[in-house]
């Protein structure tokens, strides 16, 4: 009997928590929306391999005189080019794909897919090609030679060096000559609890076509789309498993 | 035998009175010498004590960097943005400096030591302009407002 009233104490305890929380959640500030504050984790807790992050593209919805996600990358991350755009930085990138037989195109952005087996990590010399627990694949610019296997190695040519000195870079995204860089899904972004600035920018656009979230949560809508809903990784057959899966291609 | 030895002391006390007078000399000097002026910055007190910091910071950067970087851990009190937004010092126009200019905060030892620093290559040595993204209605706070509440945080907690 005390076991069982003790049973209940906790499951009380835990619905008062879980209330307390939900009401602090939805008071903290307006127009913040609540599943974002909800995935924030602690500022002092390190990413575990529980969340895996990725992107479901929809290049159905993808326009092409649209360049919001584009824009909006360059804007958060403060890339700006010099005007080479065969050495300018370019973390993600419009590309048109064509049937020659039926000629039927279609749109997509293309950046780093966060790959489960990244390339660019089993090539790099000095272990600067990481990725995170989380699924994230980063440049730990630190420790970059800028020797470029990992662009060497990168099946979808995600990845750009910086040919030149660089000044007024913003403050959360470090960037400097001589390294090796790409996109970063983010990150610093991610780990406040917000989604990345190329998919808050194609909701924004009202296309909706790149969708950001968990794959490991089943209760996300990300997973639950992908296993409703076709959806294929390019270049499939190398089995990287990237954590970019596109839907219209 | 003798002789040798007494010559080699002789030596010895000619040196050690040369190396003495050479360093009070020296010392004089240094004593003239213009001290860093390090600018005051936001705040009541430092995260740490001042002596610690001058010792140690850089060892306190090169482990937030790492637990940051490959960990996800973006505690306030070690991280090189907070030392940034709290460091700042404007120009007479009231606009923040960055590291080009020699009154910068992390300039002023720096220069004074002879020791170069590196992480504004690739680091911002100023901090970012406050902005909030119109977008989903998610608020983007940048140093200087996350700034204000900082010190009023215990170390290592976050907003």
């Amino acid at each position: 009997m005390k076991q069982q009233q003790n049973k209940i104490d906790t499951y009380r305890r835990k619905f008062l928590g879980e209330g307390v929380a939900l009401a602090a959640t939805v008071t903290i500030a307006p127009g913040v929306l609540l599943h974002n504050i909800a995935r924030a984790k602690p500022a002092e807790e390190a990413v575990t391999s529980e969340v895996r992050w990725g992107f479901l593209i929809d290049a159905n919805k993808c326009a092409s005189d649209c360049n919001a996600c584009v824009t909006a990358c360059n804007e958060e991350n403060g890339l700006t080019g010099f005007d080479r755009p065969e050495t300018d930085a370019q973390w993600i990138r419009k590309v048109t794909v064509r049937d020659k037989q039926t000629n039927f195109s279609v749109n997509l952005p293309m950046m780093c897919q966060h790959c489960a087996e990244p390339p660019c990590v089993d090539v790099c010399p000095t272990g600067a090609s990481m990725k995170r627990e989380d699924g994230i694949v980063l440049v730990d610019k630190h420790i970059c030679i800028g020797c470029r296997y990992c662009m060497m190695a990168c099946p979808y040519k995600a990845r750009s060096f910086v040919h030149e000195t660089l000044t007024d870079q913003l403050p959360d995204m470090p960037r400097g000559k001589g390294t090796v860089e790409s996109c970063t899904l983010c990150v610093h972004r991610v780990d406040r609890g917000e989604t990345p600035a190329c998919a808050e920018a194609c909701v924004d656009a009202e296309k909706g076509a790149i969708l950001f979230g968990d794959l490991n949560d089943a209760n996300s809508d990300i997973a639950k789309r992908i296993a409703a809903e076709a959806s294929t990784q390019v270049r499939g057959d190398l089995r990287l498993d990237p954590g970019v899966r596109y839907q219209g291609i | 035998m003798a002789t040798r030895r007494s010559a080699y002391l002789r030596r010895y006390a000619l040196f050690a009175s040369l190396s003495i007078m050479v360093s009070i000399i020296s010392v004089s000097v240094f004593a003239g010498a213009p001290v860093p002026d390090i600018p005051k910055g936001k705040g009541d007190k430092c995260v740490e004590d001042t002596q610690f910091m001058r010792e140690s910071h850089m060892d306190l950067l090169l482990h937030q960097r790492d637990d940051t970087l490959r960990r996800g851990i973006r505690t306030k009190k070690h991280s090189l943005k907070e030392c940034i937004a709290c460091h700042v010092v404007k120009d007479s126009n009231n606009q923040a400096i960055s590291a080009a200019n020699p009154k910068h905060f992390c300039r002023q030892c720096h220069d004074y030591a002879s020791v170069n620093i590196d992480c504004f290559q690739c680091h911002a040595s100023k901090p970012g302009k406050k902005s909030v993204s119109t977008g989903l209605g998610t608020i983007r706070p940048d140093s200087e407002f996350g700034l204000a509440e900082a010190h009023s945080l215990k170390g290592g907690d976050a907003l």
